[in-house]
This record gives structure tokens, sequence and C-alpha cells, in this order.
């Protein structure tokens, strides 16, 4: 087999009569930082879900592999399980619980009972979210629980890391901030990440993967991507 | 440290000071009418586990108290020794809700049709109970008795002893026993991963499967162990009226021990059981006159508390308590983060 | 040949009888995705008063089929204002409040009326079909279901009226759109559904006795027959799983006696509701609290 830490082949997904994927071949290799954009309806949040198991890949539609092992089938937490962490799209957080509760529930399936309230301290700190530790989730900004969300993930260290939209909703500093735990999540772990903001992009400096209409328009490193003409007209054109 | 203040901790003075008054109670007072209210609480407990932490509603949790009750009189009547029919009194229940609660969960139905569901499966229980006059329809030794339901089986006795039965103020015992033991081991479960995750299920199902947790597994599980508490309950009913009717399936009692729990209070164990020993007092009674019906004050007090408590009496008192709290340490908070945010934030090199 | 035509006309009978007391709940459902726990007292309550006007000397069809509905519409419109309103889109809680009003209708009826079994006298007396005796007013209760759905699907498909109805049906945003206010509409259709229900527990008393308690009876079959049927097509849907469950219902009760027939019914919607969870309603509801 390959290096790739993710590949899928041929990977189709239909809904009814609309073909949202189709035909994606990819690939992630070890330690890669690989970014999907495309405009609205372009299939990356489709494509992102069928790799995270939240929608199941029908048969005959291509396969998914993650180290080799084919995830068709499985369900999120099995896939979860062999070390993928995953942020939603949406802040997908346990609103009535407390930061450290939350961090805590991520860390005790990889750490045990016994070794979890050490690294939520450890999470706490390298995300800052000390200020806010005991706080209940539900009543933070919504910058501040994108950042719980990340913490959550850090706290699996997991060698696969999947971020829908992690960008949505932050400003400022915050954006930074975020750029530079992606970059240190990205030092042990394989991170893919899904997003529409360019200048959030621009800042990671990883190679991407453009999607639109369902396929694969054009990969490589984003400057080169940047400048190509198709990807201007399809995407920088229809966000103008 | 406390990681987990979502859940509250064992609070060991005043479950000695509750157990102290359960336990000496006999020596000063009546037992008879105690005893059922500590069944009743224990009813309620069982649901306010399930409801309150893990967010699950069994609309007809009533149908595992009834089947409780019914193993018991059922298995007594056959055995005449009652310690296996006391133990199959909280397996069957359990056993039965696995396979309910399996088929709802791994279905990933939502909370509405297990509402539904659950309330079903009650409905056919009662329906099956109350058309079991004949004769045709009897269990080993056991006549089902239709809407007469079984009179007369053996209560319980110390196991081993056959002639020693446990009524009366013994009785008592064994149902506070039965209640201590229980909210210690559900204290027991909210202490353990456990208990944690299904809190975290309550308040988010899909992170916590992206946690690469088995929510279905959790649910299920939950819903297995809260059944068999249900039926201890139930069996203790039994022993206590000395007769098992399909009463125990009704819906009228279906509602009333979701009543209990939401008055007293969700996400609380001890709200529960308070909830029920407190409306059981009204309904026993509202039982001894006939000028107001029990159905009338027990749908009043449904109708009020989902509109204006909606978590119930006790975690209403709680916030009440913790909002005062809390503000006056979120002032001080307050005037940390200003200071903090007064300093200049360090710039990340690009 | 006779007993053919018996077991075909039983079973329309039930189809009717469950799709008559299933209509109000599947317009409350349908359009505003609230499962009201209070229904089967809703159809009581309807029978009571037939009763009641009955007994103060009123004509019977007119209590049964104009002052039935009337009232429990009536009734319907002030649990709306008082308690319904304020739960919108808490599904759960709904269901709690509406299980409350349910327990306290029973007991209001209890308070008037006593607890013990009532009835209204048949209006139509029965006929000889070859060798069986066949209840004459059986024949009434469906041609009035066939007259209210066809009814009602003319009302949805032709009027203003049905527009927004149909218009609520998709969302509220579209009821808005079209210029009413989505509140109104809400409090409308309860009415409406309330009234539906009153009129199927008028036009059904003389058949089924009345007991302040007879509620719990409609509520499990008017239940399934909606929820199976599925929020999508609401109308079709119910009159589809009445069919199916009302034909079910009655073979297996011909085989081998009424309780069990009510029984494989409950236990099959069970095994519906898990086969499609994903089904035509149960989209609107995963995560609907």
């Amino acid at each position: 087999m390959s290096d790739a830490v993710v590949e899928t082949i041929e990977l189709t997904k239909r809904f009814g009569g609309v073909t949202a994927v189709d035909r994606v071949s990819f690939k992630l290799r070890e330690r890669e930082l690989r970014c999907l954009i495309g405009p609205n309806g372009a299939g990356k949040s489709t494509f992102f879900k069928c790799l995270t198991g939240q929608y199941p890949i029908d048969h005959g539609s291509g396969r998914v592999l993650i180290r080799g092992v084919d995830v068709g089938g499985l369900k999120p937490h099995q896939i979860v399980r062999m070390g993928v962490g995953i942020k939603t799209q949406v802040p997908s957080v346990m609103n009535g619980l407390t930061v450290m509760e939350n961090l805590w529930l991520a860390a005790r399936r990889t750490h045990g009972w016994t070794r979890s309230g050490a690294e939520v301290q450890r999470v706490i700190e390298e995300v800052g979210l000390g200020e806010i530790a005991r706080r209940t989730v539900g009543e933070l900004a919504h910058g501040q629980r994108q950042m719980v969300e990340i913490g959550i993930v850090l706290a699996q260290e997991p060698w696969l890391v999947l971020l829908d939209e992690p960008a949505a909703g932050i400003t400022g500093a915050e954006v930074e901030r975020l750029v530079g735990l992606i970059r240190q999540i990205n030092a042990t772990a394989s991170v893919i990440v899904v997003d529409h903001d360019m200048e959030f992009v621009r800042m990671l400096g990883a190679d991407i993967t453009v999607f639109y209409q369902g396929s694969v328009l054009i990969e490589g490193h984003v400057d080169d991507v940047l400048a190509d003409a198709r990807v201007r007209e399809v995407y920088i054109g229809n966000r103008a | 440290m406390k990681v987990w203040p979502s859940i509250g901790q064992m609070r060991w003075g005043w479950f000695i000071l509750g157990a102290a008054v359960a336990l000496a109670w006999p020596l000063f007072f009546d037992t008879y009418t105690p005893t059922i209210l500590l069944v009743w609480a224990l009813f309620a407990l069982s649901l306010g586990l399930m409801w309150g932490y893990a967010g699950m509603l069994s609309f007809g949790h009533t149908a595992y108290f009834g089947l409780g009750a019914y193993v018991y009189a059922i298995a007594v009547v056959n055995m005449g020794e009652s310690t296996v029919p006391l133990l199959l009194a909280m397996l069957i229940p359990a056993i039965v809700a696995a396979i309910i609660g399996a088929m709802m969960f791994y279905g990933r139905i939502s909370d509405v049709y297990m509402g539904v569901i659950t309330l079903v499966v009650s409905l056919i229980l009662f329906k099956f109970m109350s058309a079991t006059a004949g004769d045709q329809y009897v269990i080993g030794d056991a006549r089902l008795g239709g809407f007469n339901g079984i009179p007369g089986f053996q209560v319980l006795n110390v196991p081993g002893l056959p002639d020693v039965s446990l009524f009366g103020v013994p009785l008592y015992y064994v149902a506070a026993v039965a209640l201590l033991a229980c909210y210690l081991l559900s204290r027991w479960i909210l202490a353990r991963s456990f208990g944690r995750v299904l809190v975290g299920i309550r308040e988010n199902e899909t992170r916590c499967e992206l946690l690469g947790y088995s929510v279905p597994a959790y649910k299920t599980a939950i819903f297995s162990i809260s059944a068999a508490m249900a039926g201890l309950a139930g069996c203790l009913f039994a022993n206590w009226a000395e007769i098992v009717t399909p009463s125990v399936f009704s819906l009228r009692s279906a509602a009333e021990v979701i009543v209990w729990v939401i008055v007293g209070g969700l996400g609380t164990l001890v709200g529960p059981i308070l909830g029920a020993i407190a409306l059981g007092m009204v309904k026993l009674l509202l039982g001894e006159q006939t000028l107001i019906d029990n159905s009338l004050v027990l749908g009043l007090i449904l109708v009020i508390v989902v509109l204006a408590i909606p978590r119930g009496v006790v975690p209403a008192l709680q916030g009440w308590y913790g909002t005062r709290a809390r503000i006056r340490t979120q002032r001080a908070g307050h005037m940390r983060a200003r200071r903090r945010t007064a300093a200049p934030t360090a710039g990340r090199p690009s | 040949m006779d007993y053919v035509a018996v077991v075909v006309l039983e079973i329309l009978y039930m189809i009717s009888f469950i799709a008559l007391v299933s209509a109000g709940l599947a317009v409350v459902f349908g359009m505003m995705r609230v499962i009201n726990l209070a229904h089967g007292e809703f159809v009581m309550v309807g029978g009571y008063t037939t009763l009641a006007c009955f007994r103060a000397g009123i004509d019977l069809w007119f209590s049964m089929l104009v002052i039935a509905p009337l009232v429990v519409g009536l009734v319907g419109l002030i649990v709306e204002r008082l308690v319904i309103r304020f739960l919108y889109g808490r599904m759960i809680d709904t269901m709690l409040a509406t299980w409350g009003l349910s327990l306290l209708l029973i007991g209001i009826v209890t308070l008037i009326f006593g607890s013990s079994a009532v009835s209204v006298p048949t209006p139509i007396p029965g006929y000889q079909l070859g060798a069986y005796q066949m209840g004459g007013y059986n024949l009434f209760i469906i041609a009035v279901t066939i007259v209210l759905y066809v009814g009602m699907w003319l009302v949805l498909r032709f009027t203003r009226l049905g527009l927004i109805a149909r218009g609520a049906m998709q969302s509220a945003e579209v009821a808005a759109s079209l210029g009413y206010n989505p509140r109104t509409v809400y409090m409308v259709t309860f009415t409406i559904g309330a009234a539906l229900s009153g009129l199927a527990g008028g036009v059904l008393a003389p058949l089924t006795g009345l007991l302040p308690s007879s509620g719990g009876g409609y509520i499990a079959q008017s239940f399934i027959a909606v929820i199976t049927g599925g929020a999508g097509a609401v109308l079709a849907g119910t009159l589809a799983s009445s069919g199916m469950f009302g034909t079910i219902n009655q073979i297996v009760s011909f085989a081998s006696g009424p309780v069990l027939g009510d029984i494989v019914m409950l236990a099959l919607a069970i095994v519906l509701l898990r086969l499609m969870p994903q089904g035509i309603s149960g989209r609107f509801f995963r995560n609907g609290q």
C-alpha cells in the first residue's frame, strides 16, 4: 500500500438525483496539512462527512482508506477510536458542561481515567483556556467555543485531525492563535482543514485542494492555486 | 480539585442524616404509609437517573415497575421461596429494557419517538394483562387473573428461610435499604466515566459520538440499569400491596412517576426522591376524599411545572443559590479580566 | 358471501374509526409538529358534550355534529392560548404539558359527570345482513369519515385557507411570507384540530359509551396512525396507516379476539417506527426537542 494517511478512491456520494461528490480520488500524506476549499455546494463538506463516517459510503461508490483501513461501513465513533480527531462545522460542544468537563470527556477515551485530569490541564494551557476553564461552554462567545473545540481535538491526541471551518466566526488575534494551534497539531498529526476563508487558508500556507461541482478542480500549493485562472473564475469570482 | 461540577458530588453529611431519619423512623412512627412512599421514591429515582442525567425520557417507565411486580408475583407463586423471584424481578425488566433499548438506540430514533415507543410498550402490557382473565392464561401455578390481577402470593422472606417473612416493619427496612443502596449505586455510576459520558450524551449526542463513544451502547446500558431499579421498586410494591393488578401498567401510573421526577427536579438524585415522597403523600391524602379527583391535581401540577419551572423544584432552588454565588464570583472575575486585557497582548510573528 | 360482506364492513368501520379519531391529531401534528397527548381527552370531552346536550333536550344530531366540535374547539383555543403557545419548538415539554392537560381534563370530567360509565342512545337502528345483525350506525361513521376527509382535502387544495395551511406546513416562514402571523396560523390550526377531535368524540359516543378515562383508548390508535403516517403528507399518510392498522386489527380480531387485535396493532406500530425512523415524519424529529 501507499504511505497515505487518508486515501479516497473514486469516492461518490449521491443524495437522490444530486451527486454531491463525484468520483473523487484524494491522498493525504503522513504529517501533511491540507486545506479543502471551494464555493458553497462544491461538495467539500459532504466529502468531509464521508471521511468522518457521518455519511455512510454506499456500496460501489468508491472507498475511503484511513491508514490503509477501509472505513466504509464504520460508524463515526469507530473511526474516531482509530485515532482521528474531528471538529464539525457548527461548533459542536457540550453546552451545559464546563470547559474542563468538555475537555475531560475528550481526553478520557485516549488517556484513560487516571491521566485525563493532567491532560485537561495540559490542553488548557496550550490553547490558553485558563480564564474560562470553569465556565459553562454555553455562556461563551462563539470564538471561544471554537477554541474549546480545538482543545477537545487536542485532548484526544489524534494522529489524524479533520477540521470543518475552524475559523468561522473567529476574528483578529484569535485567527493568528488558531493558525499557530493548527501548526502545532500538525507537528504530530496529519491535518485536513475545510474552510471558506481565503485569508485564513493563505495564513496556513499549505497545499490546497479546490472542490468544484463535486470534483477536484485543482490541487497544489496555496500560492500557485490562487494564481490559477480557473480558480479565480469559479471561486474567487463567485465570492466577489 | 473538582473537575465535574455539573454532576455534583456525594454529600455524605446529608446522606447520613437522611439514612438515620429513614432507619430510625419505625422506632417512633407507623410504617405502613412510609413504606410505599419509599417504594415510590425508588421508582422515581430510577427514572430520575436516566432522564435527569442521560436526558432520556421513558414515557412508559411504569412498564418496568409493573414487570417487576408481575414477575415477582408469578415467580413466587411457583417457587415459594422469595430470593430468586426478587432477583428475577430486577433481571427480567433489565433484559426487556435492554432489548427494547437496543432496538431504539441502535436504530438512532429521536427522543420523541423514544417517548412514543416506550409509552406504547406499557400500553401493550396494560391491554394484555387486562385480557388475561381466562383459565388458559396461567404461568406454572400462577393465574394472571386479568383485570383482577394476582392476589395473595407469598411475601418476601429472609433468604434461605421461607418461613420467616418480611412484612410490616421489616418490609419498611427492606424498602429503606433498597432506596439507600440504589441511591449509592446511582452516585457511584455518576462518579465513574460511565456517568460522565452519559451527561455528555445528554448535552450533545453527536459530539460524544465524534469523541469515540458508542452512544447507543451507553444509552442501552443506562436504560437497562434504570429498568432494573424500577423492577425492584415494583417487586417491593407488590409486597406492600399483596396484590398485582394491570393498573401498574396504566397511563395514570406512567404519568405519576414522570410528575414526581419533573416536580422534584432533573439533574439531581435527591429531587426525584423528595418529589415522589411529597406528591405520594398528596396522592394518599386526596385518595381519602372524593371531592377533588386525583388526576385533576396531578395534571394541574404537571402543566404548571412544565410551564413555570421546567427543570423542577430542587434545581430551581439550587439555581437560585447558585446564581447568587455566581454573581459574586463573576463580578470578581470581570475585574480580573479587565485588568488582563488592559495589558498589551504579544503579537505573533507571521 | 354474507360473511365476507360482514368482514369487509367491519374492516371499513375500523379504518373509519381510526381515521376519524386521528383527524384532529393529524391536523395538529402535520401542521405544527405538536404531539398533543391530550388528544384522546379532546375526543372524550366531545362525547360528554354530546351527552350533556342530549340530556338537556337538544337534538342528538345537532349536539354531536355542531355543538361538540364547537365546545371542544373552544377548549382547544383556551389550551393553545394558556399552554401550547409557550412551548412551540420544545417537543418533549409539549408532550409533558399536554399529558398534564389530559389528566386535568379527566379530573374535571370526573368531577362533573362522575366516574361510572354512561351511554348515548344510537339514533340509527340495526339492519339484517343475511344471517348477521349489523349496526346501522357503523355505516354512518364510515360516511362521516369519507365526507370529513374529502372535505379537508378540498379545503387544503382549493381554498385560500388551505393555501395558508399548506404554507405553514412547509415552514413558518412561508406563512409569514404570505402575510400571516405564524402564531395566528398555529392558534387557528390547534382550534380546528380540537374541533375535529370533538366531532369524532360526538359522533362516536353512541357506539363506544363514555368514561372519563376513555381518552386513553383513543390516544394509542390515533397516535400510531398519525405518526407512522408521517408528517409530510399528513392526510394521505394518516388514511394509509389507518387503512393498514384497521385491516390488520380486524383480521387479527376475527381470528383470535379483539384484545389481541389491539396488541398486534401496537406491536406492529413499534416495529414500523423502528424501521422508518428516517421515514416521512422521522426527518423532522431528530434532535427535535
